[in-house]
Parts: structure tokens; sequence; C-alpha cells
């Protein structure tokens, strides 16, 4: 088996104190939620961590409650309660759908939904172990300075996986961020302690595999929040894998309706995942399926228009392990089946 | 001299009466107690309930931890080694390297090219260079990094083709240099009767190109060693190994430690499948380290370094041609096969034999030819896995005959029962086939498929396809050539009741040991509770070749009997004695002992347990040994013996399909797995050996594949990377047991681990077929093929409809 480096680990019981924790013992500190990330990364000596912050004594960060209009959804939250709840199935179905199909069973009781939206990226020259990665001589990502996706890239492209942020990038939701105030951020006027911040979640993802999020590793993700949708709202996840369980996506689609009460489409979003570093947005869905009734021949040729144009904006890259070609020709096919399962 | 067939295939005890037992099932109406019966395995209950030790769970007083340096170059010359920081380094005992084992080694006596730590070169990202032994796993770890090696790189051999092409230059030395043939590992060219002329006489002769990928076993259980001396210099090895005995011949000869001083143990083994079949670097390098450290050492490989260990199946490039006539019956068959080695030879001299040898059955044919060539490439060297060399050509052919069944207009299921070799005959390579279930089998799958009513009628993208095979039960060609049996075995018997049998067979958890227990049962009628079974110790047991070449049940089983009947006479001798009549009137069996002259006395009905009392008194200490040695089997050319077996099992799968044409996705909700075992010893085990070969099968197909890019790098060495079918992807499996009880196995009984994989794949491309009109003729079966096939085929049909004249 692969051993664990050495680290120090801290059990905080309360936010604040968990950002003492990873304040005070410098910048190679992680939190560490369930771990099903987080620990063979560390194996593959991708992440160098002194440090680990637990946020399994935290019982704030638990739990799914209503909070006036919106759904909180706490971090600590497992997969499995999230996929069950019938909370989450009635709110936010895309949700639900995808956190029941993350990895396997056993991954989705350890694994958290705070876990899933801070999942690292991943490719197949980089989640592997140290040996196997200087055998290759690295990589952009950790270590080195080529990128073997794309020849002569610059830019890390190791692909967002992360099945739960294709649905919530569709149900608008908003993650609850806190920090302790650097001394820099004092110096410049904020007060001192623990600082909110919240953060639109199509706002979180940057074009950069390397480390896809603009927010900082000493910042924790303390909110889930999912504003109310209309009663006519439907949702649905695809994910592409080989096997029933335990894989990773190759391609994962959310979709998003909202029906009138006539039965027409007033909102429509479709978003893809492991294409690229961040989640990618079919900005035609709009253009294309709204005013449109499902069931009319209308709506047909708008789900064909649309499947046909998303393959120019959802390009799959050879970054994760697989079939390129076969995950772009299915980028229609997921798209199709997503806006079905949503009518 | 060792006993091969003089048992018979019956009872050991038949009695009259037995008939109302009929209807339970065959075995009890043929007068058996223990055959038959689906008993638990010997050591299912601590598997279970995970009390069973492994080589991992042994932890000696001050026992050390020991770690690999390997090669991150697939092909280059150590220049230079520099170990001293690694020394320095506190809580390092040892660091050795290939200087300190100097002495090379391989399974096969005639290819050994193996170094348990490179030497001077290294042949594949993972080769092993240095091995470090410290107080913990860490500080080993820590201490490989300190080593530093400087090597010269040399041009890598990544494609087979280039390899046979086998132009050596001073830029891309040979992988082996010195090797007489360059990077030709073996080639075989035989050829049986008139090939030629059998096309001529042929109505359809095809040929088409085949590939299978290479894949591995993926046992749960990663290879351990533990070794200790003792202060008296006898070296004591635990080892995740299924071939104890060779282990022990090997592991003697590089350390010059004599094998009376070296004694080998398997502990309980978490799978295998041909993957613990090859002697280890970790095997000799836990052993070194031991003798120089005077600590006991042990070594668990990573699940990558078992990636690199490898000695998985073969990558096969094949052309076959077949010709039949248009009442179906095969006329020839030609093949050309080029065999990706890896950087080693491994087995891979019989993998070549095999890869032509083992094809000439269940169908007959008076023509054949083969040309295999196997090549040694800059990748994880390859071995034998389940269905060792054969499971490839297998494949090619059973597609091959599905597409000559579709050019004659006849069923596949009777285009294989015309060419049915049958019983009791020869193969055209000269191999005696005794015992023949292949047409039970067929019937098995065809009825319990529903094949009649649905096959070629089912809804687009469904379908059903069947393939069939043959396998060897061992063989007669011990790996190194000598006189002395293949198989023995020991018993002890005391007052106590209890037998206790001592084999060298390896128990890979196929269930050899549990064999052993049910023919002690049936011999001694003892119950089943009373026996015990020691195995895989070299001190203890007698010498077994090991658990290859699904040897173990035919040889294991024969050499039980043998001792078990070497020791009745022993135990009747005494109760004769005891009761002043003759030996012969003593039954034993049952549990009961009595004089069958005189049943209704009840002095002379007694226990088994009083019958051994009187025997031990009478007869002093009670002990037996039995042993087990093939007849001279094969054809009278070079290399006829390899493949020739004892007995053969036939299997015939049918494959039921689901193919999504949008995605290309194939799912197999069923597969009807019927395998001619002889007889069935042991039900429930032979069943879990269809059953797990069949998933395996399956698998292979579907979603392994053993991949080496571009860069020579193992493509993903992780079981995430590395994906095996979980419970949701795994078919519903129909174990079809067939008995045709042959006359040399024990009680009739033949293999049944390796056989039943072989048609899963080909019978998977031929229901897939069936579904939707494609030939997959190239493993792996990926969605993104199955797309490109489909495109393939519309578009042809869309030609042709152009070309169709209107009307």
């Amino acid at each position: 088996m692969l051993r664990l480096p050495t680290f120090e680990l801290h059990k905080p019981t309360t936010v604040a104190a968990a950002l003492e924790a990873a304040a005070a013992s410098g910048p190679a500190t992680r939190f560490v939620a369930g771990g099903t990330d987080l620990l063979p990364n560390l194996k593959h000596e991708m992440i160098e961590a002194d440090h680990l912050v637990s946020l399994a004594g935290i019982e704030s960060l638990r739990g799914i409650r209503l909070d006036g209009d919106d759904l909180v959804i706490g971090p600590m939250t497992s997969l499995t309660d999230v996929a069950s709840s019938e909370l989450v199935q009635e709110r936010a179905p895309a949700l639900a759908q995808a956190a029941g199909v993350v990895a396997g069973p056993q991954h989705r009781n350890q694994g958290t939904l705070g876990g899933n939206v801070m999942l690292d990226t991943r490719c197949q020259w980089i989640n592997q172990s140290y040996f196997w990665r200087s055998a290759l001589g690295f990589c952009l990502k950790k270590d080195g300075t080529e990128c073997h996706v794309i020849e002569g890239g610059k830019r890390c492209v190791a692909a967002v996986s992360n099945d739960s942020i294709a649905p919530l990038y569709t149900v608008g939701a908003k993650l609850v961020f806190q920090s302790l105030a650097t001394p820099e951020m004092i110096a410049a006027g904020a007060p001192e302690g623990v600082q909110t911040r919240p953060v639109p979640v199509d706002a979180l993802f940057k074009a950069d595999g390397a480390y896809n999020k603009k927010v900082g590793l000493q910042e924790l993700l303390t909110e889930i929040r999912i504003p109310a949708l209309p009663a006519g709202h439907r949702g649905s996840y695809q994910k592409l894998r080989l096997r029933g369980s335990i894989d990773f996506p190759q391609l994962g689609i959310a979709a998003r309706l909202d029906l009138d009460e006539a039965g027409v489409i007033v909102h429509a979003d479709v978003v893809a995942i492991v294409v690229a570093a961040r989640p990618v947005r079919v900005k035609k869905a709009p253009d294309q399926l709204v005013g449109q009734t499902p069931g009319t021949p209308g709506f047909e040729a708008a789900l064909a228009e649309l499947c046909d144009l998303a393959t120019r904006s959802v390009k799959a890259l050879p970054n994760i392990p697989g079939d390129t070609e076969w995950r772009q020709r299915m980028v229609p096919v997921l798209i199709e089946d997503a806006i079905r399962a949503c009518v | 001299m060792a006993a091969r067939d003089q048992h018979g295939p019956g009872a050991p005890w038949p009695e009259e009466g037995a008939p109302e037992l009929a209807a339970t099932n065959r075995s009890s109406a043929e007068g058996f107690r223990a055959v038959g019966q689906s008993m638990r395995k010997l050591e299912g209950l601590d598997k279970a309930t995970g009390a069973a030790v492994y080589a991992d769970d042994i932890k000696l007083p001050g026992m050390l931890h020991a770690k690999t340096l390997r090669s991150p170059h697939c092909h280059a010359r150590i220049v230079r080694i520099d170990a001293s920081k690694a020394l320095a380094l506190s809580g390092v005992h040892a660091v050795i390297t290939g200087a300190d084992l100097p002495t090379k080694y391989g399974v096969i006596p005639w290819t050994q090219d193996e170094h348990a730590l490179a030497l001077d070169k290294v042949r594949f990202i993972g080769d092993e260079v240095a091995a470090v032994a410290a107080i913990d796993e860490d500080t080993a770890n820590a201490a490989l990094k300190l080593i530093e090696v400087e090597y010269e790189l040399l041009g890598a051999w990544l494609d087979p083709a280039e390899s046979r092409q086998n132009q050596l230059t001073d830029e891309r030395p040979a992988i082996h240099e010195g090797h007489k043939h360059g990077n030709i590992s073996k080639r075989v060219e035989l050829e049986f009767g008139d090939v030629e002329a059998a096309f001529e006489a042929a109505d359809v002769v095809l040929e088409n190109d085949f590939y299978f990928h290479s894949s591995t076993h993926a046992a749960i259980e990663p290879h351990c060693a533990v070794a200790r001396e003792s202060a008296d210099g006898l070296l004591t090895l635990w080892s995740s190994t299924q071939i104890t005995h060779y282990v022990q011949r090997e592991v003697s000869r590089v350390l010059g430690v004599p094998q009376s001083r070296l004694r080998v143990i398997q502990p309980n083994l978490g799978g295998a499948f041909g993957g613990k079949s090859d002697p280890f670097s970790l095997e000799f390098v836990v052993c070194k380290l031991a003798q120089l450290t005077g600590r006991p050492v042990k070594m668990l490989w990573t699940r990558e370094e078992v990636f690199y260990a490898h000695r998985g199946r073969h990558a096969m490039n094949m052309r076959y041609k077949s010709g039949v006539t248009k009442d179906g019956k095969l006329t020839g068959v030609s093949a050309d096969i080029l065999i990706d080695g890896g950087s080693y030879s491994s087995f891979g001299l019989v993998t070549t034999y095999y890869s032509g040898q083992l094809l000439t059955g269940p169908y007959d044919f008076p023509a054949y030819r083969f040309d295999s060539t196997r090549v040694f490439t800059n990748k994880p060297p390859c071995g034998p896995k389940r269905g060792h060399g054969s499971v490839q050509p297998r494949f090619a052919f059973e597609v091959q005959l599905d597409e000559l069944s579709e050019a004659i207009g006849m069923d596949p299921i009777d285009l294989r029962r015309v060419n049915d070799v049958g019983e009791h005959t020869e193969t055209v390579n000269g191999q005696r086939v005794t015992s023949n279930g292949f047409a039970a089998c067929l019937d098995a799958v065809e009825e319990q498929s529903a094949w009649k009513e649905r096959r070629g009628k089912l809804p687009a993208g469904h379908g059903l396809g069947v393939a069939g095979s043959m396998y060897i039960s061992g063989t007669n060609y011990p790996i190194y050539p000598n006189d002395m049996p293949q198989a023995g075995i020991q018993l002890k018997v005391d007052r106590s009741g209890l037998v206790t049998a001592f084999t060298g067979g390896n128990d890979i958890g196929q269930g050899s040991s549990s064999v052993v227990r049910t023919v002690i049962c049936e011999e001694l009628g003892v119950d089943s509770a009373d026996v015990r079974v020691v195995a895989a110790d070299t001190d203890l047991c007698p010498v077994d070749l090991g658990a290859y070449s699904s040897r173990v049940t035919f040889m294991v089983g024969n050499a039980t009997i043998d001792a078990c009947r070497n020791l009745r006479k022993l135990i009747c001798r005494g109760v004769a004695e005891e009761w002043g009549i003759d030996p012969s009137r003593v039954f034993l069996g049952r549990g009961e002992v009595f004089d069958t002259e005189n049943r209704g006395n009840p002095k002379r009905n007694i226990t088994t347990r009083r019958a051994f009392e009187i025997a031990e008194a009478r007869c002093d200490t009670l002990g037996s040994t039995g042993s087990y040695n093939t007849p001279k089997l094969g054809g009278d050319y070079r290399g006829g013996s390899i493949g020739a077996s004892p007995a053969y099992s036939f299997t015939a799968h049918v494959v039921e399909v689901l193919v999504d044409e949008r995605t290309g996705m194939i799912t197999v909700p069923n597969v009807w797995v019927a395998h001619d075992c002889g007889r069935a010893l042991n039900p429930m085990l032979v069943a879990g050996q269809m059953e797990g070969s069949a998933y395996m099968g399956i698998v292979e197909a579907l979603f392994e594949d053993h991949k080496v890019n571009r860069f020579g790098l193992h493509a993903g060495p992780s079981l995430l990377d590395y994906p095996l079918a979980t419970s949701v992807d795994c078919p519903d499996l129909h174990a079809l047991i067939v008995e045709s009880i042959d006359p040399e196995g024990p009680y009739g009984a033949k293999e049944a681990g390796e056989g039943p994989l072989h048609p899963a794949l080909p019978a998977l491309s031929n229901a897939i077929f069936d579904a939707v009109g494609i030939r997959l003729r190239k493993l792996p079966f990926t969605p993104g093929k199955v797309l490109a096939a489909l495109d393939e085929k519309r578009a042809r049909e869309a030609a042709s409809a152009e070309e169709a004249p209107s009307c």
C-alpha cells in the first residue's frame, strides 16, 4: 500500500478554531472533509501538507435545512445524505441525482458535498504516484514544466471532475466561505476575526487546472445555499462512465428547465463538466429552448439544434483517461438525455 | 511407482441399495458419499470473517521492511549506483543492488533472463534496481530517494512489429543483448496435414485479422514475501506464490542455499490467476536482506508495483484463415500470430507453443498450420493468465467460426456440432482426447438460453452469441525435465480419529485443499471435520509442482486417492487380523467398518476411529504416501508434448448482449456457461470457478486494458484507472455443469478453473453481431469502437443501397 506522508492533524470543533488552526499552521495546510480526494492525492505526493485540519468534529457544518427561502446544505453533509434528502430531491433534483452517482456507495458515505465542490482537477498525467510522475518527467500541474495533454501548452487543462458542480451551476447556488482576516487585510481596513464571503458558484472557477478555484486555501466553505426555484423547476444530471459505479465522470451534463403553468419553458440552462479546467455553460440553451413547449415539433427541432450547437462549445480534451473521441461524441447524447429527463 | 490411472472413475466401495439416492444426484446414485457434495471450502469461514492469515499478516519480532527502487526508464544501461547516502540514513539496515544477486533466473530453465535486481540494464519502467531494508516502511521509502543511479538511455522498443523486424542498431540495441535471436523471444512453426489443399477443398474460405489486448490478473492481494534466517542458518520464506516448489528451487540456486536449508511456505492467498506463478524479485530480495541483516524482512508490493510485475495476458496480433464446406465441415485452419511478450521470457516459450497447440479441439479439422512469434518489448513482462496462451487464439477462431456459419447459412451451434472432435480420439496435432462432453455443453447452453426461439429473432440491439473451447487438465511436461512424480501427498492417521494430509498443492482460492479433503472423506469414510490439510510448506509436504495449467484437481486428486488406498490397505489389514478374517471382507466407508460377510455381528461393526486404534495397535504408527505422474503423451515431434494433457475439459457459452446504438455501450444481462469438468467433486466449487471464469472473460472484453503509453509507462497502474467490473456491472452467470466421467481423472474429474473462461470473449463478439450486425475482431470492445463499427456498417449499407438498381 502507498504510505500517507506524515502530517500534524488538527481536530477543531468550531469553524473559528478551524480557521485559527489553519492560519497558525502556515501555507502547507489543508482542510480535510471526507478525505476521499485529499488522502489519495497526498499519497501520490501531488499535494504537500504538513498540517491537516479535520472538519469532522464541527457539527455546525453538517445538515440540510431551510433558511427563509434558501435551502442550506452544510458542506460536511455526506453525499449519501444529500442524495437521499427529500428536501434536496424536491428543490434541486439534479443535485440529488449527481450526489447519488459520485464514485461508489462507500465513497458517498465518507465523502461530503463540500469535499466534492472543492475537489481537485483530474488528469491522466497527474493522478498517479510520485514514481510514475517522475518517470514521466512530471507535468505542468505539479513539479514539471510540460503539458502532456496539449503539446506546448502553458496552462494546465486538468479537468473539473466534481459531479455536484454542474447541477449547482444550474440552480444558481451560492457558496459561503469564511476565513480569518490576515494582517494585510486588517491593515487595509478589514475588521479582525472571521470574514464571510458569499461566492456565486459560477464565479468560483478559473481556467487553470493547476488550481481551478478563485478562493484561497485558507478559506473554508461553510455553507452551500440554493435559492428557492419556481414551482415548474425541473433538473437532471447525466454522467458518462464505463462502469455503473466508482468511476469519476468522463463527461457530466446538468440541465435545468423551468416550465410555466402552461407548460412553456421559461428558463433553460445546460452545464458541462470534465471537458476543461472549469465547468462550461452551453450559452445557446436559453436561446434555443425558452418559449418552447415540450412535446411539440418546435421543441424537438430546438433540442436537435441545441445538441448540434453544443458540440461547438463543449470540447473534450485528452486530459482524463479514456476515449476522447467518444466523450466528444457523447456531448449531444447526454445533453439530449438530460433535457428529456426534465420534461 | 506413481499411480496414474489404476483407480478407475468409480466410487471406492459402491454398495448395493444406493440407487434410492439417484434422485439427489448422480454421484450419490453411483455410491459416492462425499464426492458430488457441495462442501464449504476449508478456509472459507476464516476468509469470510477476516481471520485468515495472509503473507502481509505475518509480523515477526525485530522484523524490517523492505522497498524496491525501480527504473524510471524503459530501456537504459546502468552506469553507476551510489547507495551511500541511503545507507547512512538512520534506521536503514541494508541496501542491495544487482551485484548482490548476480545469478539469472526464470521459471523456464531454458530461458532464464531475469535478475532479482538489474545487473547492468533496465528493460521496462518499473524494472527492479535496488532494495532497502529499514526499521519501517517510511524509512525504507525515504532511503530509496537517496539512492543515486546514473543511466545511459537506450532507444525503446514499444511496437512488437518493430521488434519482430529485429533491425538492431547501435542506437537501439536488443533488449537482451547477446540473445541468439535478437528481440525474438521464441518462434514456433508447425504444420499438420496439407493446409493449402484444405483451402482448395473448401466452399468458403475466410481470412481476417484479430487483435487481443493485454490484461492483467488483478488479484486483490498484492504480492508479499517475508523471510527469516534462524541462528543456525535455516532460511524460511513465506510468500504469496502459487508455485512453492519452483520458488524453492530458484531462490536456492540464486542465493546458493541448499534446498534442504530453505523452507518455503505459502500462507492463505488472496487470488493469483497465474499472476503468482513466476519467482519474483521480492522473494530473492527478502531472503538476501534477511541473511545480511540477521533480521526478519518483509516486502509488500503496492498495487502499482503489482501492475509492473504483470505476467498478464499477452497482447496478440492474429491472422486466421479457415475453410469450410457448404455442409459445415472445417477443412483446414492457418494462423499467424505475433505475441507481445514484454521485457522478459517468463513462461513465454510455453505461451508461444500454447498459442498454436491448444486450438485443435473441440473441433476436428484435418489440416492445420501455425506460425507464432513472441517478441521482447520494453514493457512489463507478460506471462500466464487464466487460460494461458490459448484465450487469444480461441477468441479469433471462434469469431471466425461464427462468420463461416453465417457465410454458409448454418446455425452457429450446428456448425460446432458438425465439427465436434468426439471422445477417445486424437487431434490433428497428435493430442490424445479421452472423455469429451462438448456436445452436451452445446445442448445445455442452447436449451437454457432459449437459443432456437431467440437467436436472430430478438429486437435490434439485443442478441445472443455462442462459442466453444477445450483446455488442458495439467500437462505431461514438467517445467524442468525429471522422472519424479508431478504430485505427491502424505497422510497421517492416529487414534484421535483425525486424518491429516500433507500436500505440496498450492491452494490459491481455487479449492485444491478442499479437493484433497473430499477425496479423503470419500476413501476413508471420515467426517469432513476430521480431516486437516497442511498445504504448500516445503519442509512438511511432499513435492507438488504447483497451481498452474489447471493440473491440481487431476493430479493432486489422483495422488490423494493413491495415498488413501495405501492407507486403507493398512487399516483393513489391522482390523482383519483383529477379527481373524481375510482383509478383503473388511468394509471401510461412510464412517463405519464391518465384516461384509457377517454384518449382523455387532462386534464386527465398529467406528472408523475404533478401526484406526486397532490398526495403530497392530500395524504401528499409521501413514501413507501417494503420487501421480502423467502417462507419456503428445505428438512425436519437437514441442509435441507441450499442451499434451492427460485429459481435456470442454466448454460452451451463450452470451446475451444489449447494445445501445446511441452510446455504443454494451450490457451483458446473461451468460450461460456449460462446462464438462469430468465429474464435479464439489459442485459448489466447480460452479464458482465457472462463474469466476466467465466474469473474468467478459470483463476483459469490456473494461480492462493493460495499456503502455507513448512514454513506455503503464497508462494507469491502479484499480481506478484499470477498471474491473463491480457487482452492478456483472452479468447473471448460469453455471451448467456437464459430467463426462474421464477414465483417468480422480473419480472421472477434470479441470474447471481456466477452461470456462475461453468462450466468453468470442461469444460476446458473436452476440454483438446478432444484436447490431457488426463484427468486432479487435479487443477490447469499447463504446467508441462499437460506434465506429456502426458508422462503417451504415456507410456500407448506404453505398450498397445506392448501387442497387431502382425499380
